[in-house]
């Protein structure tokens, strides 16, 4: 589904990505790794042409990400994509926020639309919450709306950057429970997260990326039970002592 | 001074009253116009093709440095020079307000385009949407928001400034005012009742803009 070869970047002389390979297979749930300035956000941008890269190779299904001619808005609107700080459109309600994406991007027509909004709105049990505007939300609720509308595009697979980091403790679990939920479901996704209960429950491989390498690419039960690299190691002992 | 005569006003009322409408004409058309040309430069000024940037730049650099009032008599000697046939007054200050105010008007839209996070760019470019569409969907309706003020606050100065067309003899309030007041000789009258309409106008505006912030802020 999407396959990263050989990919490195540099912001000006500083090498932000080196030389990353990665597969990701139909239906298949990797988590991404790693201690801050590592590059794993950078290498999910990549993913959907986000970011630019100089050397390598990223193909999603047949088309080639970096390739001059890719039609990137159209590859993108078949990858959805959840950030860190939600990036709802604040101008914009829920409903309207789920809805023109589809209209202008898909073509679907207004009523279809809205009612694929509704159904993914219920599904993501906010179902009353449509004609609100984001800031009337909680951040929990915020980012659930947010995987609705990538949603709603019918996404042939997920990139999720960090989706938990800006919630507060206790939303992080009603976020981390629809994507649980969407990983059930078969879901192709690709999540940046530090949430190791996560990956425990439905990754099938954990990635493991230091200063721009992947470090470790292992099943979660290999990662998690001896992590090969001492780097691997010392990350987790550092963030699962508590 | 022998009193005041009030009565002068309410008998040259229709002139007056005409030339607030050219004032308010003025200051609508200049808005109109400044905008929309302010918004495709404050675009050309963001581009990444460099020569577009830099000729926008220059052009707003340029007529930001000039005083307002060397640019109506510029656009009043100059515009028929360049049409080929003489123009009217009115028509020349209406060229020289709008594209005075573009200028200023480019770089209160590109500070409002600026305060867009990168992060709202990404999220309209992950979707699917052009660049264009991210623009229009979802860049400039938040700058817009954001610059609400600046911009109506720019159009009361703009509304203030139109009393300068004087000059060159467009009959505006003020002129309307200044010519009622020679034949009438009754300059202090008419120049109060100038300044009271202006504070009035310009007061009232301001609080409006208040208001519509508070509603429309994001």
């Amino acid at each position: 589904m999407i396959e990263v070869t050989g990919v490195s970047k540099w912001y000006q002389q500083f090498q932000v990505l080196k030389d990353c390979s990665l597969t990701i297979k139909s239906g298949e749930v990797i988590v991404i790794c790693g201690p801050s300035g590592s590059g794993k956000s950078t290498l999910i941008k990549c993913m959907n042409g986000l970011e630019p890269f100089q050397q390598g190779e990223i193909k999603v299904g047949d088309v080639s990400v970096g390739a001059k001619g890719t039609d990137l808005p159209k590859l993108r609107s078949r990858i959805g994509m959840v950030f860190q700080n939600f990036e709802l459109f604040p101008h914009m309600t829920v409903r309207k926020n789920i809805t023109l994406p589809q209209v202008k991007i898909l073509g679907r027509s207004k009523d279809e639309s809205d009612a694929r909004t509704i159904k993914l709105l219920e599904r993501m049990g906010l179902p009353s919450q449509a004609d609100k505007f984001p800031a009337q939300l909680s951040g929990g609720q915020q980012q659930r709306v947010a995987i609705a509308r990538a949603l709603a595009m019918d996404p042939v697979a997920m990139l999720f950057d960090e989706p938990t980091s800006a919630l507060d403790p206790e939303m992080i679990n009603e976020v981390l429970d629809v994507m649980v939920a969407l990983a059930q479901d078969g879901m192709t996704m690709a999540v940046v997260t530090h949430e190791m209960g996560f990956a425990r429950r439905v990754a099938n491989r954990v990635v493991f990326m230091d200063q721009g390498s992947i470090v470790e690419d292992a099943p979660k039960e290999a990662f998690f039970g001896t992590p090969r690299s001492e780097r691997a190691q010392l990350f987790l002992s550092k963030i699962l002592q508590h | 001074m022998s009193g005041f005569d009030w009565n002068v006003i309410l008998n040259n009322r229709g002139l007056l009253l005409q030339g607030l409408a050219v004032s308010f004409q003025l200051t609508l058309v200049a808005i109109a116009g400044g905008m929309a040309l302010g918004t495709v430069l404050a675009m050309c000024r963001l581009s990444r093709f460099r020569p577009l940037a830099i000729a926008a730049g220059s052009y707003v650099n340029f007529l930001r440095s000039l005083p307002l009032i060397l640019v109506i008599f510029w656009f009043y000697i100059l515009t028929p020079q360049i049409v080929g046939h003489p123009i009217d007054a009115y028509s020349s200050v209406l060229i020289a307000f709008t594209l005075f105010e573009a200028a200023y008007y480019c770089e209160i839209i590109r500070a409002g385009i600026a305060s867009v996070k990168a992060g709202q760019v990404n999220a309209g470019l992950a979707l699917g949407f052009g660049q264009f569409h991210v623009m229009r969907y979802v860049v400039l309706p938040q700058a817009f928001r954001n610059m609400l003020p600046v911009l109506l606050t720019q159009a009361i100065i703009m509304f203030q400034d139109t009393s300068i067309v004087y000059v060159v003899g467009v009959r505006d309030f003020l002129t309307a005012a200044d010519v009622v007041a020679n034949s009438n000789n009754r300059p202090v009258e008419l120049y109060s009742v100038v300044a009271v309409t202006f504070l009035v106008i310009c007061f009232t505006a301001s609080r409006l803009v208040g208001r519509l912030q508070r509603k429309y802020a994001l």
